[in-house]
Formats: C-alpha cells, structure tokens, sequence
C-alpha cells in the first residue's frame, strides 16, 4: 500500500513542531513524540497496515483542537485525526509527517434532552455509552455497529456506521441532527443542532461519512428512539443460500421491514457455533436471524406470516426465541462470528461490499470460483436486509506472499460488488484499504468532483491525505483557486 | 425568458455548452411548483425538465427505484400503490400555495429541494432516500453519485449536496431512491383543544412512548376551520393528532393505547382510512394557506422550543396564523401582509438561534430583497460559496437563488 511520500521539510523540522505544539497545550502528556508512546497509534482496526506517527497530540478543549490544526497548516504538516481507532479500512492510519490527533479526552456526555428527544456528547464518546446513558428511562440510540462496546460517536460520524439495524432505522446520517466541528483552517462551525434539516447546502449530511478528511469533529448530536416494548429473533434455515436469499427478498415484498435481518454461510454459521454453542443447526447451507420488534400483537402476526414465507421458500429450520435469554443466544453466534473466524484461522481480512440483493445466489457462486483460484477459504455473514455483504478472507499472513493473495482475493469481491450494480463498502469506508478502487466504480470526473469537495474544506489538503482518493490533484489543477503565497500542494502530484 | 423543453439528456449537454461559452444563466425547472421559493432567477433562458420523464427501473423486493427528474411524483406515487408500496417520506405539493394545479410537482422538483412532508419525524427526510444521481454540473460535466443499494459509504455523498440545493449546484436528471412498504392501516387519534403550551408535551410524551407514533401535529381553532373534514372542522376547537401505521391489529391496538394515554387531557376522536389520509395530506402540503398570496414562513426548530417561539412571533404579529407538525419541529406562520421585511426579523428573532426559517411564499420584491433562505455564519457561507464554485464556477445554474452572486463571489 503507497502512501504519500513524506515531507522531508516536516520531518527535519519535527522538534520545533513538538515545541510549538507544547505551546498550544498547557498538560505535558498532551504531546507525544517519544517512540515507544507513539506505538499505540500506529495502526486502526486495519491492523495489517502499520506507520508510526510523527507526532500525536490529544488536546483537550475545542480551542486546542483549533490551534493546533492552524498551527499545522501554517507549519504545512499533516494531521490524521482518530477516534477509538476501531476502523477497518485504515481511515486513521497515521502518516510518517503526520500529527496524529487523538480525541480520546473529549469523553463527556454533555446533555440528555428528553424534550427534544437527543443527546448531546463529546466526540470519544463511545456508542453504546449513549444507549447506556439513556437505557434506564427507556430509550437508545439506533445505530449498533459491531464494535460499538468501543468505537467512538464521533468516529461514527466520520465514517457513517452501520450496523445489523440498519434496514429499519438506518444508518449514523440518519440519526444524526448536528455536529460542531473544526475545519483545517481552524473554523469552528455547528452544522444542525437540535432541529431537522438543513438551511442551505447539507454540510452535515456531507460531513457524515467524510473518513476524517474534511474536518474535526468535536461535538455530536443525535436523536434517541424510545426502546420498542418487545423482541424476538426467529432462526430460519435453508438447503441452500439462493433459497436464504430468496426468503429475504420474500419478505420484505411482503410489506414486512424486520428491526434485522443477518444470513451466514454454512461455513460461518459452524465457526460461530463452536465458538459460543448458539444452538445453530448445523446441517442448513445458509441461516437467516430475523429480528422484529414492536408491540406483541405486531411481532406475532409477522411471524406467521414469516413462517408460512420461510416454508415456502424451502426452510428446513424455523425457531423463534421464547425468552429474550434466547434472543441474545441467537445473536450471540453472529455478533461473534469475526472472532469465531478468526480462531479457525491464523488471520482473516473482512470485506465490505454492498449488492442489490437479488445478485446473492452470483455473487456467492463467483465467490466459491474464486476462493478455489486464489487457494483461499472464505466465510460470509451478511446484512441480508440491506444487501451489505461481510466475506471474511482466510489466510496466515506468515506464509510469504499469502497477505498480497488475501488482497487481490478481496479487491476482486469488491470489483465483482460493483459489477453486478452494487458498491465497494457498505459501511466500513474506504480508507486506504478500498482506495485503489476507487476507479472501479467512478469515473475519473466524478472523482475529481469529489475531491473538488475536499478542497471547499482543506484547500491545502492537510486532513487526513493519501485517504479516500486514489490520485491526489492539487486544488488549483481542479479548477479551485485557494493557492496560497504561489505555493502548490504536493509539488509532485503522488499516484499511489 | 425562453424556455427550451428537455427529453433527452444531451439537449443538456449542448446547452450546458452553450451556457458556458456565453456565460449566460440557466434557470432549471420541472413542474415549476416550487419556483417560488427562494430568490427570483431572472435569466433569459430556462431549461424545462418535465418532458424528461419516465420510470427507468422499479424493484419492489429490492426496495428501490429509478426514475428520470422530470417524472410526476403523482405518476411515482400510483405506480408505488400497485405494489403497496410508497414515498414514506410524505413528498408534499405545494403547488396549489402557489395558486397552480395540484400534483404537477416532478421527482427532480422534490429531491432538489428536499422537501418532506409530516412523516418527517419517523420516516426521514427526501435526502435520506436519495441513493444514487445522475445529471451534470455547472461544468458542463456528466456526474454520478450514489448507486442503488441502501448501504453505501464509498466517497463523499453528493446526493446529499443535490438534495436541498435548488438546482443551484447539478442539473439532476435521473434520480434512485429508496422506497417502503405502505401499512396496511393508518389511523389517527385526535385530541380536542389543547392549548398550545401543552401542545409540544403531549406530543413528545406520545413520540417517547413505546407505540411508534408516525406523524405529531396540533392545529389551532383558525386553522381547523379550513379543514374539509368535519371531526377537524366541526367542533371549532385547536386539534392535536397524532398517526398511528402498522398491520391491522397492531394499529387498532396502539390507537386503544394511546386513547388511553391521553384520555384525561379531553375529548378524543379518531380518523380511519380515507380521512386520515386526507388528514394528514393537508398537513404537509400546507394547505391550510392556500388561496392567498400573503407571506408564509416554515420554521425548523427544536420541538420543545414550540410554544415560546410562537408566542414570541405571535407577541409582534398578533395577526400570525400558524400551526405545528413534526411533533413541535415544524412551525408554519402567515403573516397578513408583506410589511417591511416580511416579517423576516421578528421570525428569525423568535428563533434565537436555535433553527432556521425559509420564505417559501412571499412577492417577487420581497425574495428579492431579504433571504428566503436563513443566513448563515461566516464560516459556514465561506465552504457554501466554494462548493457553489466547486460545481458551477460559472454561476450558470439557478444563479442566486439561495443566495446572491456577489455575496458568493465574495466569500469564495
């Protein structure tokens, strides 16, 4: 994976930054730059890409975080800004001649607002804090991606999180009603607030899913849902994935939107079962977990209906959880499905890509070509509802070369998502890890137009660079004039 | 100023081109419902959108359908029905506030203005259903963005831009979008004259509570009247109503509840079927304030701020009409005549920050010497300016419709 070349100018001038960074926050561990410290930053979940940071600082005031990112322009130095670090496209990698910023102290909950129905929190605020925050008067937020035990509010919105609720209550764009943020030029700005929509162009909806390249967020406000009176998961299992996805479609054509809606291949759902004993059965070639929830009457009469779906479509396992202790077994099995994988095999890579649905039955038969061209095994688990699909790649990284293969392996899924009408990640970003793919699904022009986007925020592109795009085109060359004392972004144009 | 009717995309194209070449401005149009709204464009030439029409891909299992910018939102809407299926987002019409035909409005109109009717709360926002653009900037330039599939987090999302810029930034000229089932019932429960200062509460305790309330709104005793429903009109007090969806016998049992719920604060009636739906549509077309020309002012705002930034308005402009949607989020207000500033610095002020107002109807003078659109902080106007510039460098497209050229020009 090419990275940008770093700026040798920047690195020969790292301990005046250190000083001047030293300068603008006061608490002598808010800037790191000893070696060994630096260590817990170099990677993001993506953990098979590693770079030490030049320097990392963790500010603890919004005028900090404004300081520091105009102090960095001024000083021409990058700036990678990083949640939990949770990711898993390498979004928060940091860079050679990057300050890396960590929001880890911005961690408070500033405001439950039951009459406007929100929650107001600082960005390192983990996801399910919110929840947790709120779940004794009854109400969460809707949001649940996997990692939400320790990913970060504000990371969510830099990336826009998913989840396996999504199909009912969307995604983090959808929950989202403002931020207050930092552009590299040292603004601070609120978008939104405490109110629905915006009142010119949608910054906050663009802001949303921006992978940390167009500014710092530094405060998060989204709204909470009461928690729905009852729950129940139903186990359907099926001779074969066509008919799993068959039943999916079924349902959903039937008027029916279940709260989730998750299938596992044969593969996944044996991981997953000796790994936490779900009570999976084990002789189905794909499992659907359909979640409903509402009021007790609604669940019931979906149900049936769902039954008598699930028969027709040649399901040979019907089960619906009787105590919400079986709901969560049954969950259990699918939120531990990475892990149960990664126990079977030395290391895995999880891919992202979303499908129109209807594509499952080729999509899944190009995948089984191609695990037996590339020599690799792959598991899938999949948001079914949405059509987002997560192929874990199997492979032991000590075998030489075997990490290049799992790559190619993954670029040629994501090459086959798009190809057959649908996208290269669903939730997860694009980082460096999808980067290179960019092409695959857009045109040089609609890049261009993006990164257009890019220079409305950071004209000097200091957010977060080689991230996202694929080629780097210098402001100016874009036909955006924010050139500042005649000198040009990266002089030499890097194609990574 | 001429109006040249589109049907293909390439006519766009040479006109793009010729715009480009002379400099010349576009005003974009579909069925001109929302025209308008916002600054008057006063170029010489139009580009009329609404022949470019037509459904271009419906998968009902899928949930998803594609469909060219000038296609009627009434031909989407009855297409969607045969499936059971439907916009969830409530696409309002306003056209007939501005004295036109009803359901002349296209998918083009409502996407790029990012209009969304009652069902705001629940379902989201027009935006929030945009997957996927097809169209070309102000650059002359064919562009993409999105896709169809509801999960998609590759690159920016310039739907997101499209949606709410009033064709100030991209000609769309097809558009994918999410579409959902339709409840099999939709009922709604009415609770008789309660005051506006408990109108928000009540509310927010029926959005809080476990029964997936749709749709929240209260009408004072002036605005019933204009109702063509009798249990709205008849008794001649303010109406609350909250809209309850699902499969028959969960709607039948939420409604109970919530009867139940609400039973101590006064009378209560309910509507079924064909009158709730009624209901509902002169809610978020805003139709009680058809048939004038007067001054009519659409407010955002936190729901809990409802009853005090009414008072405030209703303290300066006694004659103020107004009612409430969105559980309290959404204030509509007319005034009685344009005065000044068309009440521009009493409704902003109101607001105290907290929200935003636009002018969607007010005389051509009027939109043209205040902003329709909420002004907006510095920093703010300064990434607005860019991505206007990043789009349409030219200022070919809609030009100063949001907001004028010279300010773009000067903040850019």
């Amino acid at each position: 994976m090419l990275m940008p070349k770093p700026n040798a100018d920047v690195l020969a001038k790292r301990d005046a930054l250190v000083a001047g960074l030293r300068r603008i926050i006061p608490d002598p561990e808010g800037v790191i730059d000893d070696k060994d410290d630096l260590r817990a930053f170099e990677c993001d979940g993506l953990s098979a890409y590693r770079q030490l940071p030049m320097i990392a600082v963790l500010p603890s005031t919004v005028r900090e975080i404004s300081e520091i990112l105009k102090y960095c322009k001024a000083e021409g130095g990058n700036v990678v800004p990083r949640g939990a670090g949770t990711a898993l496209s390498g979004g928060a990698l940091p860079l050679a001649d990057g300050v890396l910023l960590g929001l880890g102290k911005f961690n408070k909950i500033l405001e439950i607002d039951y009459d406007n129905r929100c929650v107001v929190a600082q960005p390192g605020v983990t996801n399910l804090a919110i929840t947790d925050a709120v779940k004794a008067d009854g109400f969460y937020y809707a949001p649940d991606p996997s990692s939400q035990i320790a990913c970060t509010i504000g990371g969510n919105v830099a990336e826009n999180s998913g989840g396996v609720h999504c199909l009912k209550y969307g995604l983090t764009t959808h929950n989202v009603l403002g931020i207050e943020m930092v552009t590299m030029e040292g603004d601070i700005i609120r978008l939104g607030g405490k109110h629905l929509d915006a009142e010119g162009y949608d910054l906050l909806g663009i802001m949303t899913g921006s992978e940390g390249l167009l500014g710092v967020i530094t405060e998060v406000t989204v709204r909470i849902l009461r928690s729905p009176e009852f729950i129940s998961a139903q186990l359907i299992g099926f001779p074969s994935s066509e008919q799993a996805g068959d039943c999916v479609g079924k349902i959903i054509g039937a008027g029916i939107i279940p709260a989730g809606m998750e299938m596992m291949d044969r593969y996944a759902i044996h991981a997953a079962e000796e790994f936490c004993h779900a009570g999976y059965p084990l002789d189905v070639e794909a499992l659907l977990i359909v979640e409903l929830d509402g009021p007790e009457v609604e669940i019931a009469y979906y149900q049936t209906q769902i039954d008598e779906i699930a028969k027709n479509c040649g399901a040979t396992v019907s089960r619906i959880s009787s105590s919400e202790e079986e709901r969560t077994t049954f969950w259990a099995g699918r939120k531990a499905a990475f892990p149960a994988v990664g126990r079977i095999s030395p290391d895995y890579m999880c891919m992202d890509g979303t499908i129109p649905r209807s594509q499952l039955p080729k999509v899944l038969a190009r995948m089984n070509e191609l695990s037996k061209h590339y020599g690799l095994r792959v598991a899938n688990v999949f948001h079914a509802g949405d059509g987002n699909l997560h192929p874990l790649i199997l492979f032991d990284a000590n075998n030489p070369g075997e990490l290049e293969k799992c790559e190619a392996f993954g670029a040629d899924i994501l090459k086959l998502c798009v190809e057959v009408g649908g996208v290269l990640t669903g939730e997860h970003g694009v980082g460096i890890e999808k980067r290179d793919l960019m092409g695959e699904m857009f045109t040089e022009e609609d890049l261009k137009q993006q990164q257009r986007l890019k220079c409305d925020f950071d004209p000097d592109g200091r957010l977060n660079p080689g991230k996202v795009f694929p080629i780097l085109h210098r402001c100016a060359e874009l036909g955006k004039m924010h050139v500042h004392n005649g000198e040009l972004p990266f002089p030499d144009i890097p194609r990574f | 100023m001429q109006i040249t009717k589109i049907t293909e995309e390439q006519q766009i194209a040479d006109m793009l081109d010729w715009a480009l070449a002379g400099r010349h401005g576009l005003a974009i149009r579909g069925g001109g419902t929302k025209e308008g709204i916002g600054r008057p464009v006063t170029t010489e030439q139009a580009l009329d959108l609404s022949g470019l029409a037509g459904v271009e891909m419906y998968e009902p299992a899928e949930l998803v359908m594609k469909a060219k910018a000038g296609t009627k939102i009434s031909e989407i809407k009855s297409l969607l029905r045969q499936s059971e299926q439907r916009l969830a987002f409530d696409p309002p019409d306003y056209g007939p506030l501005f004295g036109q035909e009803a359901e002349e409005g296209t998918l083009g109109g409502i996407f790029s203005a990012n209009l969304s009717g009652s069902a705001r709360i629940k379902a989201g926002s027009a935006r929030d259903h945009l997957l996927g653009v097809e169209g070309f900037t102000g650059r002359g330039q064919p562009f993409h963005t999105g896709s169809r599939v509801m999960k998609n987090v590759t690159g920016y999302d310039l739907c997101k831009l499209v949606a709410g810029s009033y064709g100030t930034l991209a000609i769309a000229t097809s558009l994918t979008f999410k579409v959902l089932p339709r409840p099999e019932k939709t009922r709604t429960v009415l609770l008789y004259d309660a005051p506006l200062e408990k109108a928000q509460p009540i509310m927010n305790r029926g959005l809080s509570s476990v029964h997936d309330i749709a749709a929240a709104a209260w009408l004072p005793a002036n605005i019933v009247a204009k109702s063509d429903i009798d249990y709205i009109r008849d008794p001649g007090k303010s109406v609350l109503a909250l809209k309850i969806e699902g499969p028959g016998p969960s709607a039948e049992f939420r409604c109970n509840v919530i009867r139940e719920m609400f039973g101590s604060e006064g009378a209560l009636e309910e509507l079924h079927g064909k009158n709730s739906e009624s209901f509902w549509n002169f809610m978020s077309n805003a139709s009680a304030f058809t048939g004038s020309s007067r001054p009519l002012w659409k407010l955002s705002l936190p729901p809990a701020n409802a009853a005090s930034v009414v008072t405030a308005i209703a303290d300066k402009m006694p004659e103020a009409s107004y009612f409430l949607d969105w559980g309290g989020g959404l204030l509509w207000v007319e005034l009685p005549e344009e005065g000044e500033d068309g009440g521009e610095s009493h409704i902003r002020g109101a607001l105290h920050g907290a929200g935003h107002a636009t002018l969607i109807r007010g005389s051509n003078e009027l939109r043209q010497h205040i902003a329709p659109f909420h002004p907006q902080a510095p920093a703010i106007q300064k990434i607005t300016a860019r991505i206007k510039e990043g789009f349409d460098p030219e200022n070919i497209l809609n030009p100063g419709r949001m907001y004028p050229l010279e300010e773009m020009k000067a903040n850019a």
